[in-house]
């Protein structure tokens, strides 16, 4: 039964991992096909350094998902605070299904009504370019709100109640009980919400897709290579993403546990 | 200010009006472009040409249910036999799963040709023995592993948590009382885990059905399917906005009734908040 659980968790990792084996051995390859394996080399990863088109889009991206992460989150927490403060129970559920709206639909839906407002918007103010560094922003502002909403409030809700009223009872206004009282209570569960929204960014290509004209972001760039006949630069550039996310999840799960085995010790 | 909260609710406006501007107002136009013709005039006629597409949507409806089929009877075993493993195996694995779901799946789709293609490895191999080539790329096959690659970890992980959360105890009680583990599997695990399965399911068949990039690639452009067929209509010009504009409601309208019907099928109580 052991032996039988361990192998069939191997085969699934194994397919898991299979294209990126294949992503990983190709980019060393010395040829320039992704088919035939001609020899080790680095060639692939010296002639990323110079590839300005994709450097460019590197560029975009990063922009792109630190700032909407960073609004996102700030409109969201804020959004969870308000939303929680709204009286009626019909209200609130309102605004719930408009905010799940994003996260249910497909993203080519989500991508295309963005993509008609844009263009509406700009037939309106005769613009040249209705799509461009803000629509691909708003766009992305947008899919990552709900994951932040979605993230903070639950965290919100199950907050004690008294330390505010204690925070209001030694003096503090409300804005002071909220940001040295609430804020450090829901920092764990608002940080979340902002890598997820990062991460999202990072990777979305769908909505970008129908939003971006002419502001290209990394995943647009490798879906025109992959367009043509591809070379082995798309997967040098993919491990290295590859790498770097590793990285960054081992150093996450580290710190995380980590971090438990602090909170162990205090209770 | 309302007693029990932390704030007022003035600090939710700049959503409000973020979320109508564009999550709102967008579907509207939609609708809009759906129901009018190039100059603006109500009809009806462009869910008239909508049997042009019938073949697309036929398919994208069969990929997508076999591919979400396939991707739960993977997904579940896994799932399970990974709550068997010790909690620091079992935090490893869950690592190694969402790794490659943060890699572009653009190229873990594109990876996939240099194995399946006709000079690829695993016609090499098979060409060691005599055998083949067999053609396995620009199959439906093919698409349909492209899709299950893609969302497998999306009904991987819900399953996975939705079990770890099941207290031992229970399945103790179970063997208490006479349950062999396949009963304990059937009576305990599986309802039990059925609020995973469902939002499994739900989050690999609503990116199964509406996608346009696996098909193109493995598919070899074949097959249209529904999500091609969009991304098709809205790149040809704005003179086919309203019929893929059509499209692109009807295909929110079946995302939307299988969203609700899965949800009815599970109580899932999370999603009324």
């Amino acid at each position: 039964m052991k032996t039988l659980s361990r192998l069939y968790i191997g085969l699934i990792l194994l397919f898991l991992y299979a294209p990126v084996a294949v992503m990983i051995v190709f980019s060393f390859n010395s040829g320039g096909s992704v088919w035939v394996f001609e020899g080790f080399s680095l060639d692939w990863y010296k002639g990323l350094t110079t590839n300005t088109s994709m450097l460019t889009a590197l560029e975009h991206t990063l922009i792109i998902a630190i700032l909407s992460s960073v609004i996102s989150t700030v409109m969201g927490t804020a959004a969870s605070v308000g939303i929680l403060a709204l009286r009626k129970r019909v209200s609130r559920s309102a605004v719930m299904s408009v905010t799940n709206i994003p996260m249910m639909n497909a993203d080519i839906v989500t991508g295309v009504s963005l993509m008609l407002l844009f263009v509406f918007i700009g037939n309106l103010f005769t613009l040249k370019e209705s799509l461009g560094f803000f629509t691909v922003l708003a766009a992305h502002i947008t899919f990552n709100l709900p994951y932040v909403i979605l993230s903070v409030m639950p965290r919100l809700r199950a907050t004690d109640m008294s330390l505010h009223e204690a925070a209001l009872d030694l003096g503090c206004t409300p804005t002071q009980s909220f940001f040295k009282v609430i804020l450090p209570s829901i920092s764990t569960s608002i940080f979340t919400g902002a890598i997820m929204a990062f991460t999202l960014s990072l990777d979305d290509f769908v909505i970008s897709y129908f939003t971006c004209g002419h502001y290209q972001t990394l995943p647009i760039v490798i879906y025109n290579m992959t367009k043509k006949t591809v070379t082995p630069d798309v997967y040098a550039l993919s491990t290295l993403i590859f790498l770097a996310v590793f990285v960054l999840l081992i150093l996450y799960n580290v710190l995380q546990s980590k971090a438990e085995s602090r909170r162990g010790f205090n209770v | 200010m309302n007693k029990k909260s932390f704030g007022s609710r003035i600090v939710a406006a700049p959503y409000m009006v973020w979320a109508a501007i564009f999550i709102v107002v967008p579907l509207l136009i939609m609708a809009y472009f759906a129901f009018t013709d190039g100059s603006g005039n109500f009809t009806v006629d462009n869910f008239m040409q909508i049997a042009r597409f019938k073949k697309a949507f036929a398919l994208s409806i069969i990929y997508a249910v076999i591919a979400t089929i396939i991707t739960l009877l993977l997904a579940y075993p896994m799932a399970y036999y990974m709550t068997k493993l010790k909690i620091s195996s079992q935090r490893m694995v869950m690592m190694l799963i969402m790794l490659p779901m943060w890699m572009n799946f653009l190229i873990r789709t594109y990876s996939w040709i240099t194995i399946l293609a006709n000079t690829g490895l695993i016609n090499k191999f098979l060409g060691l023995f005599g055998i083949g080539p067999l053609q396995l790329i620009n199959t439906p096959g093919a698409v349909i592993l492209g899709m299950v690659y893609d969302f497998i970890p999306y009904m991987i992980l819900p399953i996975y948590t939705a079990m770890s959360k099941i207290d031992n105890s229970l399945l103790e009680a179970a063997s208490d009382l006479g349950s062999n583990s396949w009963s304990r599997i059937r009576r305990v695990i599986m309802p039990l885990s059925l609020p995973g399965v469902i939002s499994g399911i739900t989050m690999v068949f609503v990116p199964s059905i509406s996608t346009f990039y696996i098909s193109q690639k493995l598919g070899g452009n074949k097959d249209m399917l529904i999500g091609d067929a969009i991304e098709y209509l809205f790149n040809t010009g704005p003179q086919y906005y309203n019929v893929a504009s059509t499209l692109s409601l009807i295909l929110m309208v079946m995302i939307l009734v299988c969203t609700l019907i899965m949800n009815r099928f599970g109580d899932d109580e999370e999603v009324v908040v």
